[in-house]
């Protein structure tokens, strides 16, 4: 499981934050704190992982970043996560952003705070990775953006037609995934109901 | 694309420095996000920053409050608040308006409503239950989004006891015909069964259907819960193997759609999760190990080493292949593997073939050899992460012959980077006594070592080292007295050369280590003058850095050797200079000091020689005093009240409160106060007991003129009587100190040796890893034994303890009781964190000592406690002393209960199952149900021998008492029974049961059988009679409650009734009364936690209500009651 995902720049400062466990406000900060002076000091050709980050939970978990010229993406994860799969998904994430807002920078990150909370959504439920195919978020977060787009042309109309209008103009999300006949049949599944 | 990422994010700094008001502006002139943010830019103290948020934070909470605000703006304002939550500031007055905008703004605002509460809130908040209604509406919406909204939110935070209430809306989405609505599903679902198992358990046939999905993507999603699922039960889903590997097999062999690839890689997200769930399953299991093992070759096969990705599907296989049943053909294959991983350049998969190693080794030592020369090389890597990992192959590698080279680069690497205070190196320093004394191959060096590792250690060190080193030297290995004495000797030499030299730099720690060390045994050393030891001892003393505490440890030492002749004139001096000391501790050691040297009759007597390790007795009663008590109160004194009595008086005699006085004492009182055999810390604790705390409380009594009976006199009587308790020996005459450095030579060579040169490495590549060749069967039984070994050595000190207390019934010693039960904690730690050890104390003479443990236990828990994780002492843990006789091999069930006493065979029990057996003990147990607990039985039948027994209980139940027959010998061929009674301290569906018997077929030769079992809730359920007036008063005093739709047994005659005759038949449960289509049922949790249910028959299913007292009883009873419908 992840249990948080931070990102912040070469000097420490936030620049998201998000708990898949609950931890009180000032543990929080100490985390980003803590997790910030572990990762800093560590050289660029060293390895990406690291173990010993007390305050999330001890040994059983460990640290994963990769480092972006000004910016730090860090998932903190438990044993059951590979490391060098979080690794890559870093990067899916990364990759996601820059395709979202065309040239990603850390600009982007400070004042579109919501809409990377968005992305990562759609790729991490509930500290389980969702999805990992970077096409698929994004269609994704398109079809919310869209939506957003319909809604503020008729800003005035009631929630009901809004609602209808809605449903009108996104009937369904396009699919990139054809599932068709080659998709994967699980056989004998003894005691199915 | 990453170079796109790179080059633009390299672009940025100067974005920032140079331009950033003018690059904020540019992007959002017009946001008051944009202005807040850049304002921020601008700052450069914290503190300025700190200004601006809150004023910041003040006008978001007019804005928030004020009724012209539209939605879409509150929109925005949340936004910053988001932002100022993330800075650290609390923004907890817009909690309640991010709630209100997820329930009344439209889809758009509602994400960003929905995504500030799981941002802001946490499960327990008491506001998340307003949100209940507006997932439930959006759970129902039509609109896609606003149903995957309500998806993701529920998945991130969701009060517990709601879960009922949208359970139904969650599962019916999992035939939803859009995919991503049925994979956020499953993923909600598997939130619910993270936080709340026996809620979803019905539903568990759907989990089923989500695997076998016709999308990929929703089936991978099922893994998640699947691996959770097999984590905690792999015996459940062996079934599911085939389908498993079916399903790798196909992805592997590319049949899954393009678009899954990533990097040419066919899912490998999903690869790594199947190869994780396989490992789960094939462990210890050779069938169904066999069944995947055509797969994991192909995955292997097929994983080209040309991406990142690929490399963390090889591990995981690699990993699969070593936790299955081993196979010889792809043990190959994998350990080449491991190679590639080692040797690579890429430091990541260094790090993971390191990892994968030291795995490995434990079943393969020989690999390690393969790779020696690589690992050689990690050593000196310059990431200590590297290192770490290296140091952690190594550790686990280490045998008698090398065990001298590993410690010298343990302590190297230790040297390096100690100014880090992390505790994963206080883990290391840990490990080292348990290195040093398992492997030692002779004192000299264990002695050296052990300096090293606490100047190094210092006073990060944890505690228990110099207590267990202390110990052994105290106690020795179990080895020769010959030898034991040399060690000591030996001990005494390189510190009395440490003490010559500059001591400003060692550790406190160390100093009491080796003050104590000299105290005991320094007149092993023929020809050391005591007054030699008694000056550098005195020249300490006078240290500047040399803490308070340290110093009464020093004192205590000279009262040891103040007997001899020269000595005592030192002695004089210095308890002269320390009887005026600001610190009571120092002052009073300082008088018994003075005492002591000028009485050697005294002295011989209080502190006789070569006694350090055996038992004393301390008189915790402390009758001694009562002539003296008595006689005082017959001359009018006011009787002894305890310090809580005193403190109630005094707050009804005064409302004034005089706390800022009251600690008038200085606190290091408590630090040590008593000459000590031991460790005067431990001993401190416990002296505490009587003296010391009451003491201490008793400061802001002075004030009120109550007499106090520890008078002066008193006080001094009760220290002299501590001191006839403790012993010591005198000085021995002086010798000639060895150099510390001989003893080290040869380690200290080798150490030398390694240089950067290649034939050097291989020359330390050949010493680290000797004994992992040749004898590599014989090395590896040893290494798998090095733990229980060391479990082992700490059962033995503790028996040895134990036993010495319980001759003296009627006293026992504060100290040993602490060390007996520190050991325990030790062997608690090392087997299992997470369980505790209820020990049980049966026969007769160990009765009382017993009692003593558990006032023991409580006094001195705050020590143990400290830096032991996990682990607490709760009960105290004795031997149960056995004797089993032995039996026919073919036990039957009718000749095992007729071993039953009278009063178990008259109770209902479960039949008799055999737990586990060996050549000579076989052990079945059953449950007998009494009215105030449960009875479980354990039946032993046994050949031949007679032992003693540990019994280990998990955590959640409570041993109420036990009962059976006891003998101290054991004539052959008879079963035995005891039984324990059960109560359950917190309720749980259902409690793992571990214990081990020990037993002792050939003297000195102790046998260990191990067993385990399953307790249920249903066990400890009995039913509750009450009348109904009783019941309605008792229901609405309970706060926890649950509903659910159950079952309802369609039969001849009243459903309900057949189905409340059923619950109680099989739960045990009291039906009070039954009206019409209602009826209320009552039952108890033992000891006496009540829960009651109020069933109804709605709609053709039994809606059923539970409340009780505690948290989850009413949940756990639920999964019970719908377990039985089910079945029926």
């Amino acid at each position: 499981m992840i249990k948080a995902i931070l990102i912040f720049n070469n000097h420490g400062k936030p620049r998201l934050s998000k708990f898949y466990e609950h931890y009180s406000e000032d543990t929080e900060q100490q985390i980003i704190r803590e997790t910030f002076h572990l990762v800093s000091k560590r050289d660029e050709n060293v390895c990406n992982f690291l173990e010993g980050g007390m305050l999330i939970g001890g040994s059983d978990n460990k640290l994963i970043y990769r480092h972006y010229a000004t910016l730090y993406f860090v998932f903190c994860v438990d044993s059951s996560e590979s490391e060098l799969g979080i690794l890559d998904l870093i990067q899916v994430f990364v990759e996601t952003l820059d395709k979202c807002f065309e040239n990603v920078c850390e600009l982007d990150l400070i004042f579109h705070v919501d809409k990377v909370h968005h992305i990562l959504s759609e790729m991490v439920m509930g500290g389980m990775v969702l999805e990992t195919n970077m096409n698929e978020i994004i269609t994704h977060v398109d079809a919310q953006n869209k939506m957003e787009k319909s809604e503020a042309g008729i800003a005035g109309a009631p929630a009901r037609a809004v609602s209808a209008v809605k449903n009108m103009n996104l009937p369904e999300i396009p699919k990139n995934i054809n599932i068709g006949d080659i998709s994967i049949k699980v056989p004998n599944l003894p005691s199915f109901k | 694309m990453s170079d796109v990422v790179e080059k633009t994010l390299t672009a940025l700094p100067s974005l920032l420095s140079l331009d950033s008001q003018s690059g904020a502006g540019k992007l959002s002139s017009t946001s008051k996000l944009g202005g807040l943010i850049r304002s921020i830019t601008e700052l450069t103290s914290k503190h300025e920053e700190e200004k601006l948020i809150n004023r910041e934070l003040a006008a978001i909470k007019e804005q928030v409050s004020s009724p012209n605000t539209s939605m879409r703006q509150m929109k925005e304002i949340m936004v910053r608040a988001i932002y100022c939550e993330m800075l650290g500031y609390e923004a907890s007055f817009s909690y309640i308006h991010a709630i209100k905008l997820a329930q009344q703004g439209s889809a758009i605002e509602k994400r960003v409503g929905y995504l500030a509460v799981s941002l802001f809130l946490n499960e327990s908040h008491d506001l998340l239950l307003l949100l209940v209604n507006t997932v439930l509406k959006d759970l129902q919406s039509t609109n896609l989004i606003e149903v995957c909204m309500a998806l993701t939110v529920v998945s991130q935070l969701f009060p517990k006891d709601m879960i009922p209430a949208i359970l139904p809306l969650v599962e019916e989405k999992l035939t939803n015909p859009k995919e991503i609505i049925r994979r956020k599903a499953v993923l909600a679902l598997h939130k619910f069964y993270l936080i709340a198992p026996n809620q979803v358990q019905h539903i568990h046939s759907k989990f089923r259907k989500a695997l076998c999905d016709k999308d990929p993507g929703v089936m991978t999603a099922s893994l998640h819960i699947y691996l959770q699922l097999i984590k905690e039960n792999p015996d459940s889903y062996k079934d599911l193997t085939g389908s498993f590997v079916a399903i790798l097999r196909q992805v592997v062999g590319g049949k899954l759609p393009v678009d899954f690839n990533y990097h040419n890689v066919p899912a490998p997200w999903l690869q790594i999760q199947l190869l994780r769930i396989l490992s789960l399953l094939g462990k210890d299991d050779q069938s169904t190990s066999e069944l995947m093992y055509e797969v994991l070759d192909e995955s292997l096969r097929r994983a080209e080493m040309n991406h990142n990705i690929t490399y963390a599907i090889l591990y995981e296989c690699v990993k699969a292949i070593y936790t299955i049943y081993p196979k010889s053909e792809l043990l190959e294959k994998a350990a080449k593997c491991i190679g590639n991983f080692v040797v690579s350049p890429k430091i990541n998969l260094k790090y993971l073939g390191l990892k994968a190693l030291t795995y490995v080794v434990q079943q393969d030592a020989s690999l390690a050899l393969q790779h020696q020369m690589t690992i050689i090389e990690c050593l000196d890597h310059s990431d200590s992460i590297i290192k770490r990992e290296t140091l952690e192959v190594l550790f686990r590698i280490t045998n008698v012959k090398n065990v001298a080279v590993i410690v010298e680069k343990m302590l190297d690497f230790l040297k390096n980077v100690f100014m880090e205070p992390d505790i994963l190196f206080l883990l290391y320093v840990g490990c080292f006594p348990l290195l040093s004394d398992t492997y030692s191959p002779n004192n000299e060096w264990f002695i050296q070592t052990m300096n090293v590792v606490f100047s190094l250690g210092g006073e990060l060190m944890h505690p228990d080292i110099p207590n267990n080193f202390l110990r052994l030297l105290a106690q020795g290995f179990g080895s020769e007295e010959e030898e034991q004495q040399q060690l000591r000797v030996f001990a005494v030499d390189s510190y009395l050369t440490l003490l010559e030299s500059d001591t400003a730099h060692l550790p406190q720690r160390f100093l009491q280590v080796i003050s104590w060390a000299l105290g005991e045994f320094s007149y092993l050393k023929d020809g050391l003058e005591p007054c030699k030891v008694t000056k550098l001892l005195a020249k300490l003393l006078d240290e500047r850095n040399v803490t308070s505490e340290s110093r009464s440890w020093i004192l205590s030492a000279m009262a040891k050797l103040s007997a001899g002749p020269g000595a005592a004139a030192l002695a004089l001096q210095v308890s002269e200079r320390y009887s005026s000391s600001l610190d009571t501790v120092l002052r009073q050691q300082a008088l018994e000091l003075l005492h002591l040297s000028q009485d050697p009759e005294l002295h011989a007597r209080v502190l006789p020689h070569g006694a350090a390790w055996d038992s004393f007795e301390v008189d915790s009663s402390l009758s001694f005093l009562d002539s003296f008590v008595s006689e005082a109160l017959s001359q009018g004194a006011a009787p002894y009240k305890a310090p809580h009595q005193r403190q109630e008086e005094l707050r009804q005699e005064k409302a004034l409160s005089l706390e800022p006085y009251s600690i008038s004492l200085p606190v290091s009182l408590s630090s040590c106060s008593i000459t000590d055999r031991q460790s005067p810390t431990l001993l401190s604790m416990s002296s505490s007991l009587s003296g010391n705390s009451n003491e201490l409380k008793a400061g802001t009594l002075k004030l009120e003129g109550v007499k106090r009976v520890w008078g002066k006199e008193g006080y001094l009587h009760q220290q002299d009587a501590v001191e006839e308790a403790a012993q010591v020996e005198e000085a021995a005459t002086p010798a000639l100190p060895l150099s510390p450095q001989q003893g080290g030579a040869e380690s200290q060579q080798t150490h030398g040796d390694l240089t950067v040169v290649e034939q050097e490495k291989q020359k330390l590549a050949s010493s680290l890893f000797v004994g992992l060749g040749s004898q590599n069967s014989t090395f590896l039984m040893g290494k798998s034994d090095s733990t229980s070994q060391q479990f082992r050595r700490k059962t033995r000190a503790a028996d040895s303890t134990s036993s010495g207390v319980s001759e003296r019934s009627s006293s026992s010693s504060h100290s040993s009781c602490s060390d007996f039960l520190h050991n325990n904690l030790l062997e608690d730690s090392q087997n299992s964190l997470n369980t505790q050890k209820i020990g049980v104390s049966n026969g007769t003479h160990e009765g009382p000592v017993t009692q003593s443990f558990q006032t023991t236990s409580k006094e001195t828990s705050p020590f143990l406690d400290a830096g032991m994780v996990l682990v607490q002492p709760c009960s105290p843990q004795t031997e149960l002393r056995d004797f089993v006789q032995p039996g026919s091999s073919g036990i039957t069930q009718t000749s095992l209960r007729s071993q039953f006493p009278p009063e178990l065979s008259q109770l209902p029990h479960s039949d008799i199952s055999l737990l586990s057996s060996d050549h000579s003990l076989s052990l079945s147990a059953c449950r007998a149900y009494r009215d105030d607990a449960l009875l479980f039985v354990i039946i032993l039948s046994n050949l031949k021998c007679c032992g003693s027994i540990f019994e280990t209980f998990s955590t959640l139940i409570q041993v109420a008492s036990l009962r059976g027959n006891a003998l101290e010998n054991l004539p052959a061929h008879s079963m035995s029974v005891c039984w324990y009674a059960l109560l359950m301290e917190e309720p749980h569906t259902q409690v793992t049961v571990a214990g081990s018997v020990s037993y002792r077929a050939v003297p000195g030769h102790t046998q260990t059988l191990q067993f385990t079992d399953k307790l249920f809730l249903t066990d400890f359920i009995r039913p509750l009679t009450l009348s109904t007036e009783e019941y309605g008063k008792l229901w609405l005093s309970f706060s926890q409650d649950v509903r659910q739709n159950l079952k309802l047994i369609q039969g001849e005659g009243d459903p309900l009734r057949a189905t409340l005759s059923a619950l109680k038949e099989q739960l045990q449960l009291h039906i009070v009364d039954i009206i019409g289509s209602e009826g209320i049922v009552a039952c108890r949790l033992l000891p006496d936690s009540p829960c009651l249910l109020h069933c109804r028959i709605h709609g053709g299913s039994l809606a059923v209500w539970l409340r009780s007292p505690l948290l989850s009883l009413p949940d756990c009873l639920l999964y019970y009651c719908q377990k039985t419908l089910e079945e029926c």
